[in-house]
């Protein structure tokens, strides 16, 4: 038997501890990779200014590196821990991802990232600069095999149950990689990481040039971080506007929460600008509508026919009733791996499995003989997630991005101007910038795998069975465990980030320290500028693709 | 069914080579931490002793993560009953784990000595902890567990914490903490100077030699302790859950291997013959020699409990026949040829550029070094 309160908090861990993860893995993400762009200006230009602007947004990085793989070392043993019976059921497929995301990723990345920190005065030029690459190279990776696998649990690719071994198993390789939704979701999360580390590079740079100090370091930072941003915010919103078409296929319950459509509409459906989502009289209390704008926006077609909640439940509700013979069949198999008359009726039934797991959750006994109608009923509501937390966290995150889209627009052409320093109001305000990013990080996580709710896998395994049978006693003890341990790393954390930041560079890096690179930042279109700034523009630009 | 036989057994040397090399790896940093207030008396002596593994740990740290995701990817029911069984065990693995990254990296941003002297204790603490956890889950592994399976091979703990602490397991984890210290110890003493290369040379050779004591007491006592032996159920090489089976309980049969292929006795040798050597080698102060026979002695220790347990990974005491073996426990056969071919390619790669990591920082690390570089811990 399984206890709803050790579900419940065994949710509430996950997504603690993989929130708090994906505070630092974003910015690590996007800093390595403009780490790699501003030692590439170094390697060509040769002027330090240029290596001392990556040692101090090193430094930073560090910090935060620093976390991010304490965080991330919870994420890879918290299936096992929290989640046992899944793992055991897909550990077959979602296991792999993670372990060649440890042998591709996490060894180049944290090998290379002590010969990047130490290795200054052992390496050529040359040599470090590669050191780097490879650093940055090494979070991408990992970005891309976490998810593989997480595109597994949105839309199981590659995979087929073997009734044998009692759990699913891999298929095709090829399809679990190349599955439409991880290979979206990679670009969307990895370029919203270089998002996030744009908006921090350029709110710090902004600091500075308003209270007037490293102006050299700032300006330059700051130029650097404007064009890497505005790329990066524009590939956002076109990855997160694919990322909505190749979801609406595999989830139709994602969208329809996220879009709060509780009935099919005729196409084209109207877009839901703000409603007031009620999930148990299952309609939006107020909304604002734009009409006809759904179904262009997310099927990119004017008569495509979204299937709103009352269409998804119907369907569930069938699928329920497939699914409850092929759970009766496992359960013999189980028992007599040979017996011929539960073997056919798995295989005919074998595709609604995950939906006869969802109604034995409510059955007496949690035997799915014992399901009535009523059991069956409650189990085809749940295939709808929280429709009012899909319906905000969407519509918060996408209103981030389009505010960071406007910064950056802004902050480019004052950049290319050459007077962002005479922009007080600007200056001002970029800072606060900062917290934007993280928070539209976090909402797309919530996004993504709330929608993804009530499976652990979609459509093919519940998350009520998914938890290890742990007592509430000891869900307690380790939710306030980590909770506790994690607020107390973040707030350190937190403080040597703003001291160093306050400190700023080391102390020799001031303008009057480069008078070989001319004691004047040249302004844009004067000769010899271009060559800098075009390169700080392609390398962005490349690593974007 | 024949290549996938030998794809379990290849994957079943893969996990010892990978428990070995986190053993090596993770284990000197381990050692390192654990030493770091013995060795390092001042704050630049601390200082020292961070900074000759500073560009390393994190790259060392990573085979402790890939334990984790390999294990997952070949061993799913391994790593989906042990990590949830051992639950609070791991809890404590993971915090003290979690504390280490940070106190490398943030302990040296401020002078205050309070501050220092909190993240060095953290290392300590997250260097001891970790390697006896280690050891005594090995340990617990020859005692057995006590989880079953539900039908649908849901797993139920019904052990206690305490119970996970018992002697066996807790002399295991000893015995981890001491080849930990060891090698940690030859570490330091190859790449330190004066005071702190004595102090860690004095502790490696202490170290090596309770190792050899305790593993000689645990040797004896899986002699006489309950073993499992696997009566009947599926071919090896077939599909299987773990629910088919039948497997009695009866003292000394962890030694059934070796009796019947004697030649296997050269692996618990070989683990002699590593801290014997080491022991000399660090003597004479032949510090390269004393760690690769430090990692040999790992091999040789790691290896006798796997080959005693073989077929065996996590036995229950709850229901023997529900234990959990090689044949049960793997992944299926298209799984393992896809990550052997993954292992093929980066296993060496990692190897190659770990050792050029190495090699670039190679040398002494001394207090004038530290103090120049404004990049050291």
């Amino acid at each position: 038997m399984i206890n709803n309160t050790v579900v419940e908090l065994s949710r509430l861990q996950f997504a603690a501890t993989a929130l708090y993860h994906f505070l630092f893995v974003p910015l690590t993400l996007g800093l390595s990779v403009m780490l790699a762009t501003m030692e590439t200006v170094y390697f060509i230009t040769g002027r330090k200014i240029y290596r001392d602007i990556t040692q101090f947004w090193g430094k930073l990085f560090l910090i935060n590196f620093a976390l991010g793989v304490a965080t991330g070392l919870t994420m890879e043993f918290e299936f096992g821990t929290n989640w046992s019976f899944y793992s055991g059921f897909v550990g077959d497929i979602f296991g792999a991802p993670l372990a060649i995301e440890g042998l591709m990723a996490f060894f180049l990345e944290a090998t290379f990232i002590g010969l990047m920190t130490f290795g200054w005065q052992r390496l050529s030029r040359g040599t470090h600069l590669l050191v780097t690459f490879l650093v940055a190279l090494g979070s991408n990776l990992s970005a891309l095999w976490i998810l593989v696998a997480n595109g597994f649990m949105q839309d199981p690719q590659g995979a087929a149950f073997n009734p044998v071994t009692m759990r699913m198993e891999l298929t095709s390789f090829g399809a679990l990689i190349f599955s439409p939704d991880a290979q979206t979701k990679f670009v969307h999360t990895s370029i919203a990481g270089y998002v996030t580390a744009a908006i921090f590079v350029s709110g710090i740079s902004a600091f500075y040039m308003l209270r007037g100090r490293h102006m050299e370091l700032a300006r330059r930072s700051f130029r650097m971080a404007a064009l890497f941003g505005v790329l990066a915010t524009a590939g956002v919103i076109t990855l997160g506007d694919a990322l909505g078409f190749v979801g609406g296929h595999a989830q139709p319950s994602k969208l329809a929460a996220m879009e709060g459509m509780w009935k099919t509409e005729p196409a084209p459906a109207p877009f839901n600008l703000a409603a007031w989502p009620v999930q148990s009289e299952q309609r939006n209390a107020w909304k604002l509508q734009i009409p006809y704008v759904l179904t262009p926006l997310l099927t990119h077609s004017l008569d495509a026919i979204l299937p709103g909640v009352d269409t998804i439940e119907a369907d569930a509700v069938k699928r329920i009733r497939s699914g409850i013979p092929a759970v009766q069949a496992l359960r013999v198999l189980s028992a007599h791996p040979d017996d011929a008359a539960a073997l056919a009726q798995f295989e005919h039934h074998k595709d609604d499995l995950g939906f006869g797991f969802l109604v034995q959750r409510y059955a007496a006994q949690q035997d799915v003989s014992n399901a009535t109608e009523a059991d069956i009923v409650r189990a085809s509501k749940d295939t709808i997630p929280n429709v009012f937390a899909m319906f905000w966290s969407f519509r918060l995150m996408v209103a981030c991005g389009l505010l960071m889209l406007a910064y950056f627009v802004v902050a480019v052409i004052f950049s290319l101007r050459g007077d962002i320093h005479r922009q007080r109001w600007f200056l001002k305000l970029a800072p606060w910038m900062i917290p934007i990013p993280f928070i539209a990080c976090e909402m797309g996580w919530v996004t993504a795998e709330v929608g993804r709710q009530p499976w652990t896998v979609f459509g093919i395994l519940p998350t009520w069975m998914s938890a290890s049978s742990h007592s509430v006693a000891y869900m307690v003890f380790s939710l306030v465990g980590f909770v506790l341990l994690y607020s107390i790393f973040i707030v350190i954390e937190m403080f040597l980030m703003i001291k160093f930041i306050r400190k700023g560079p080391e102390p020799h890096v001031t303008g009057a320290q480069y008078p070989i690179d001319g004691p004047t930042l040249p302004r844009p279109g004067a000769p010899g500028r271009g060559l800098v700034d075009g390169l700080s523009v392609s390398a962005s630009a490349s690593s974007m693709e | 069914m024949e290549l996938y036989l030998a794809f379990k057994i290849v994957w079943w040397l893969l996990l010892g080579v990978l428990l070995i090399a986190l053993a090596v790896m993770v284990g000197m940093d381990m050692g390192v931490g654990t030493l770091l207030r013995f060795v390092g008396r001042t704050d630049l002596e601390r200082r020292v002793v961070l900074n000759t593994i500073g560009p390393h740990w994190d790259g060392n740290q990573v085979w402790f993560v890939l334990g984790g995701g390999a294990i997952f990817a070949a061993f799913p029911l391994i790593y989906a009953t042990a990590f949830s069984g051992l639950y609070i065990v791991m809890l404590v693995l993971l915090w003290t784990m979690i504390v280490r990254p940070l106190s490398f990296e943030y302990r040296s941003k401020l002078p205050s000595t309070r501050w220092r002297n909190l993240w060095d204790w953290a290392l300590v603490v997250s260097g001891l902890v970790p390697m006896v956890i280690y050891g005594a889950a090995i340990g617990n592994m020859l005692r057995g567990v006590p989880f079953h399976f539900s039908w649908n091979l849901t797993s139920y703990y019904t052990g206690s914490f305490l119970g996970l602490l018992n002697p066996f397991a807790v002399m295991c984890g000893l015995l981890s903490l001491a080849l930990s210290i060891y090698m940690g110890g030859v570490m330091l003493a190859g790449r330190t100077e004066d005071v702190l290369h004595r102090r860690a040379t004095q502790a490696a050779k202490w170290a090596v030699m309770v190792a050899l004591v305790l593993f000689t007491i645990g040797g004896a006592w899986v002699s006489v302790m309950d073993g499992y032996r696997l009566i009947s159920g599926p071919a090896a090489g077939a599909a299987q859950s773990p629910l088919h089976q039948v497997v009695s309980l009866s003292a000394g049969a962890w030694w059934d291997n070796y009796r019947a292929v004697p030649v296997l006795w050269l692996v618990p040798a070989l683990g002699y013959v590593g801290m014997l050597l080491g022991l000399s080698a660090i003597r004479a102060g032949r510090t390269t020699l004393a760690w690769w026979s430090g990692a040999l002695a790992w091999v040789g220790v790691i290896s006798t409990a796997g080959v005693s347990l073989f077929p065996f990974l996590m036995p229950s005491s709850t229901d023997p026949s529900q234990s959990l073996t090689i044949w049960n426990s793997i992944s299926s056969l298209r799984t393992l040829i896809w990550m052997t071919g993954f292992a093929a390619v980066f296993v060496p790669t990692i190897v190659a550029y770990t050792s050029w990591s190495f090699y670039v920082m190679r040398g002494k690390v001394n207090a004038q070094q530290v103090e120049a570089d404004t990049h050291a811990y």
